[in-house]
């Protein structure tokens, strides 16, 4: 495998975020979930946006994708206002949501279903794609037959089955054990480090942001935006080894400060 | 872990450990159904009736033995046969209409916000009306046939479908319509592809509770005023005097309504086998 040097930054802007705001209405007057978030994405980028619960990068994430509008500022992918569901992606979240009556096959293959892609060909990738996540032979299970780390393995084949360009994972793997965890993040660098996807990454992890992503979104709560947006100049390809690396501590430590500067992380 | 699925070893709360593992003589599925206390109690039962009828000669005016019905039913089974098949017919007539509206009646509620303000409550409400007092009513407006029955049928039965299908279709949640939404799913795509299976064990809920309901319905329309049906056996037995003919008509009813019920959940198990209610832990 060849090395994959970082992308410049300012690359052709894959996704651009400007001046996005939300606000939800409450019975005690508004809420601000999101203020003035601007960031831009580059084509291939991995990016990781982290931050304690309730910063809103989830809401972030559902108003890059259309699921959720946004109180002001746009979203442009590829050069075009999103408005309204932004379908050309796929979307992992952080519960599987699975179809619990649709078989672990059936579960994948929804997604040309709806799309109404080629049935056989859509079949024969879904089984690739169950095979590269090593859940042959699981094919016509049941979801409530897996275990979690299985069952959000294939919420990831689902996302990847249309083989879209852009990839959104909403904390996708924390509600799993620490090793299921440190396999699914191998899983998915080698992954992108064969397809390079664009991908945006929200967790709540700063070694697992580290670890996975060209650059990483600093957000902080009440309101929720950006404090800092950190370029992980880490050689690529990673393994699990450059997470022991003095540079990889050092990443660690100057995101962990920033939450500290602000006060969401206090030490005494 | 917020994960709800079950781990394959659990054992289900209401497996009773000691029950003899039984297995039918004629069945040849792997699955083997547990001869529970409660078939053995049943036997014992029936036995202690036979023995206290024969024991105190007890007049058949007022309890007759279990083998003096056996004895009725064997040699009136043609007529019993004929007259279940009469509300049998009542009963599967107006459990269908009620399926037929109540199912897409449901949608509409779970569409509609208005169509709901405006009608669920009037429904709701309606339930706290006792259908089969509508039963004589019936019978003035349509006669003797069979439409009062089944209209009857179709009342009672038609609410537990309505609400448990409502519950069922809303119950479709919000990460699963950001799911389809992400997929482009239109409207019809997520009724068909998602709310629609996502509610179908709640629907079936609502449909086993209306089988017991739609046979109570035929027969109370029967007795209010009937030609053929058990309900009609009943009331002409009654006035006889002819209470082993009573019991005889009350176990064919019973049979209808177990064979009715069974029927409805084996159609569940074929079309649900993932669901919880329906899964089979193995032995």
């Amino acid at each position: 495998m060849n090395a994959i040097a970082p992308l410049p930054v300012e690359g052709r802007s894959f996704i651009s975020v400007a001046n996005v705001s939300k606000l939800y209405e409450t019975r005690g007057g508004g809420i601000v979930a999101l203020e003035d978030v601007n960031f831009d994405v580059g084509e291939h980028e991995f990016i990781s946006i982290v931050g304690p619960s309730g910063c809103g990068k989830s809401t972030l994430l559902m108003i890059l994708s259309g699921l959720l509008g946004s109180s002001g500022g746009t979203v442009k992918i590829k050069e075009k206002r999103v408005a309204g569901p932004y379908t050309d992606l796929g979307f992992v979240f952080q519960q599987d949501v699975l179809l619990d009556w649709r078989t672990v096959l059936d579960n994948v293959l929804i997604q040309a279903q709806i799309r109404r892609l080629p049935t056989r060909e859509m079949e024969a990738r879904a089984k690739e794609l169950l095979a590269l996540v090593r859940l042959s032979g699981f094919e016509n299970m049941y979801p409530h037959e897996l275990s979690g780390g299985m069952r959000q393995r294939v919420s990831i084949c689902r996302a990847l089955l249309h083989n879209p360009d852009l990839l959104l994972m909403d904390e996708p793997f924390g509600a799993l054990d620490a090793f299921t965890r440190d396999q699914l993040n191998i899983d998915l660098l080698l992954f992108w480090e064969e397809t390079r996807k664009t991908i945006v990454f929200v967790t709540h992890s700063i070694p697992e942001a580290v670890f996975l992503s060209d650059r990483v979104i600093v957000m902080t709560p009440r309101p929720g935006r950006i404090e800092d947006v950190v370029t992980i100049d880490l050689p690529r390809p990673r393994r699990l080894a450059v997470r022991e690396t003095p540079r990889f501590a050092e990443h660690t430590r100057s995101i962990t400060r920033i939450f500290e500067n602000v006060g969401v992380l206090r030490e005494a | 872990m917020t994960t709800t699925s079950a781990t394959p070893a659990e054992k289900p709360l209401g497996d009773i450990g000691t029950a003899v593992k039984f297995r039918w003589p004629w069945s040849r599925s792997k699955y083997q159904l547990s001869f529970p206390y409660s078939i053995a109690a049943l036997i014992g039962l029936i036995v202690f009736w036979q023995i206290g009828v024969v024991a105190f000669a007890v007049p058949d005016y007022l309890l007759p033995s279990p083998s003096g019905i056996a004895r009725d039913i064997s040699l009136n089974w043609k007529v019993l046969l004929r007259h279940a098949g009469i509300t049998a017919l009542e009963v599967v007539t107006g459990f269908s209409f009620s399926l037929m509206i109540g199912i897409p009646l449901a949608a509409l509620f779970t569409y509609s916000r208005g169509f709901e303000r405006a009608i669920f409550p009037l429904l709701v409400g309606s339930n706290t009306i006792p259908k089969v007092a509508l039963a004589p009513l019936f019978l003035a407006w349509f006669g003797f046939g069979l439409q009062p029955k089944i209209l009857i049928v179709a009342l009672v039965t038609i609410f537990p479908i309505v609400i448990n299908s409502v519950v069922g279709l809303k119950s479709l949640s919000p990460q699963m319509l950001y799911l389809a939404h992400s997929m482009g799913a239109t409207p019809a795509q997520i009724f068909w592809h998602f709310r629609f299976p996502n509610a179908l064990p709640s629907i079936f809920a609502g449909l086993k509770v209306a089988t017991s309901l739609s046979v109570i319905g035929a027969v109370v329309a029967e007795f209010v005023g009937a030609d053929g049906g058990l309900g009609y056996v009943m009331m002409i037995a009654n006035a006889d005097l002819n209470i082993a003919r009573q019991f005889s008509a009350i176990l064919v009813l019973s049979i209808i309504g177990i064979s009715f019920f069974t029927i409805i959940a084996k159609v569940e198990k074929l079309l649900l086998p993932w669901h919880v209610s329906v899964r089979n832990y193995g032995s």
